[in-house]
């Protein structure tokens, strides 16, 4: 017990306190799966814009639908939106970075045009084409931001990758007469998993913020199923009669961030202590 | 140098290229008939198959293709069918919003994020440093939306010292103007300078570690001369490079703010586009402003490379 508390507090602090943060947001998802104060989606008119009190801890929006229920099913909503556009990222862009890195010359210009192409649209405006395209919806949300994922994660697992192939075991590996796929799979891959995972909570914080973005400007997650960024685009209209329903999605927002960034910050740190700044920065 | 140059404008043609293929691929894409989707289901025939004549819809893709970028490379970006009007008188209107509204931000971001990184590499480890860092964690983690909606909420619901909204127009005067593009630009400013002051932070202590720096500190130099005359101009080159490849969080943002702000710019034009089904102006805008973003990016590489041989003898 006294080992893992001082194991425990030799971990960097962003890694604690984002891990913790996290952990809330994950805990009021998980939570909101098997209860929640109130149902999430039902009106109730005569209740409506009530301010924070015993019966409604956050208060009422305009239709009467209790802020705190939406706001723990809105975690749910959000982080299953990140998750999925961060493992479509991941899915496409690693296997990418890693071809990149083995084929030489070729594959790093083909993933650096394809980065290249990919930046020119950012994720909100790719979420905005495939809108007009194809109709607003989580789906399109998931697609448009794995897509931008994916050359992030091409560019990260490229650089790591290229830095592995320069290693001795590697090129022992080859010279034993490995090929280049088995190469990748059983050094590259499991050296680079690292950096993958550190840029993972990071893209994963950015989806956070671009699907609440999106679901803010009505292309995100649609009616009824409550979304953080929806929840504030109806407190706006009433930001007049009740500005604290302006207040708690965002700040929802922001803790969900904010623990991801630390968490990524910290796990950055621990894999490699060369990067390990003061404390929390 | 040269030869840097000529590969960036190649690879900048290249990709502006294939930005055009990518949206006008997505378009195509539209199941059904898109004259269709833009009249909505309820239109006469008469009307779907003259739009369809307009659009060019009973021609091969190839063909509409090449009329599509012929006509952009010419200044012809096609008419709205919401507005009658060509999309490049449009997007004309919207831009002088939009772009003195993202001048306004960029100069807002790199005017509080260099001082302030600065600042924080002076002071490192300090309680200074600390609370620049803690700025640089909050300002990443606040939606930018969000912080307009707290903007408005304290200085236009609580104060009343700004309109929640809305543009005057140039035509009533520079000051009115820039006072309605004041809190967007704050908004848009804020997530991007929290960035750069941590990027700042970062490339003024690795300056500061420099051999010639320690020789300034070691004359007996003061810290602020050492600061403005050693360490920035050289934390300068990240520093503008991270500021050309935030143009395009820029353009994304500006996308939302303008619309908390109910901006008419062409974030708005946009986001309102897709409402109308105006796809004309979809397709236009978005490679407009895709282009831009690849063409900022493009130009801040050569000006770092003209700057710092480094990349280009990398490259």
């Amino acid at each position: 017990m006294r080992r893992l508390v001082q194991r425990v507090r030799r971990l960097p602090v962003s890694l604690l306190l984002g891990g913790l943060l996290t952990a809330l947001v994950v805990g009021a998802a998980l939570l909101s799966l098997v209860w929640t104060p109130f149902p999430a989606e039902q009106v109730r008119v005569v209740a409506r814009l009530r301010p924070p009190g015993p019966v409604h801890w956050l208060g009422t929006d305009h239709f009467g639908r209790d802020v705190l229920s939406m706001i723990l099913v809105g975690a749910r909503n959000s982080l299953a939106v990140g998750a999925a556009a961060v493992a479509l990222g991941a899915l496409l862009g690693v296997p990418l970075g890693l071809a990149a890195s083995a084929w030489g010359r070729w594959g790093d210009e083909a993933v650096a045009r394809l980065g290249d192409l990919l930046f020119a649209f950012p994720a909100v405006l790719t979420a905005i084409l495939l809108t007009a395209a194809l109709g607003a919806g989580a789906v399109n949300v998931v697609l448009a931001l794995g897509l931008f994922n994916a050359a992030v994660f091409a560019r990260v697992a490229r650089g790591a990758a290229l830095a592995v192939w320069r290693r001795d075991f590697v090129r022992a590996a080859l010279a034993l007469g490995r090929g280049p796929l088995s190469v990748t799979l059983v050094h590259v891959l499991p050296n680079i998993a690292g950096v993958v995972i550190v840029q993972g909570t990071v893209l994963f914080a950015v989806a956070v913020l671009n699907e609440a973005a999106l679901s803010y400007l009505g292309l995100g997650i649609q009616p009824p199923s409550p979304s953080w960024g929806k929840m504030l685009g109806d407190a706006q209209t009433f930001l007049f009669t009740a500005p604290l329903q302006a207040i708690f999605p965002g700040a929802a927002i922001a803790v969900t961030v904010l623990g991801l960034n630390l968490l990524g910050d910290g796990l950055r740190d621990a894999l490699d202590p060369r990067h390990r700044s003061a404390g929390l920065l | 140098m040269l030869a840097f140059l000529v590969r960036r404008l190649l690879t900048l043609a290249l990709t502006a290229w294939l930005a055009t293929l990518v949206v006008f691929a997505v378009l195509e894409a539209i199941p059904g008939d898109p004259a269709l989707v833009m009249l909505g289901t309820s239109a006469q025939p008469e009307a779907v198959a003259a739009l369809r004549a307009q659009m060019g819809l009973d021609r091969p893709w190839p063909v509409r293709y090449a009329g599509w970028v012929g006509g952009m490379l010419h200044g012809d970006f096609g008419t709205s069918l919401t507005y009658a009007r060509p999309v490049a008188g449009l997007v004309a209107d919207r831009l002088a919003i939009t772009l003195p509204l993202a001048g306004l931000a960029l100069v807002l971001s790199a005017g509080i994020a260099i001082p302030l990184g600065l600042f924080a590499a002076g002071r490192q480890g300090r309680a200074g440093d600390w609370a620049v860092m803690a700025f640089g964690q909050m300002g990443i983690a606040v939606p930018g939306f969000w912080f307009a909606i707290l903007l408005i909420l304290l200085f236009s619901v609580r104060l009343g010292w700004f309109s929640a909204g809305g543009f005057p127009g140039w035509e009533a005067g520079a000051g009115p103007a820039l006072k309605a593009l004041l809190l967007p630009a704050v908004a848009l400013a804020l997530p991007e300078a929290a960035i750069l002051a941590r990027i700042t932070r970062t490339a003024a202590l690795d300056t500061l570690r420099e051999e010639y720096v320690r020789t300034a500190v070691a004359k007996g130099l003061p810290r602020r001369a050492v600061l403005r005359r050693h360490v920035l101009p050289n934390a300068l080159i990240p520093v503008a490079t991270i500021l050309g490849l935030q143009f395009s969080f820029l353009v994304a943002g500006a996308v939302v703010v303008e619309n908390v702000f109910t901006l008419p710019g062409l974030g708005r034009l946009l986001y309102q586009a897709i409402g109308q089904h105006d796809l004309i102006v979809v397709q236009s805008v978005v490679v407009l402003l895709a282009v831009t973003v690849v063409a900022v990016n493009a130009l801040v590489d050569i000006v770092c490379a003209a700057i710092d041989p480094r990349p280009r003898v990398t490259a």
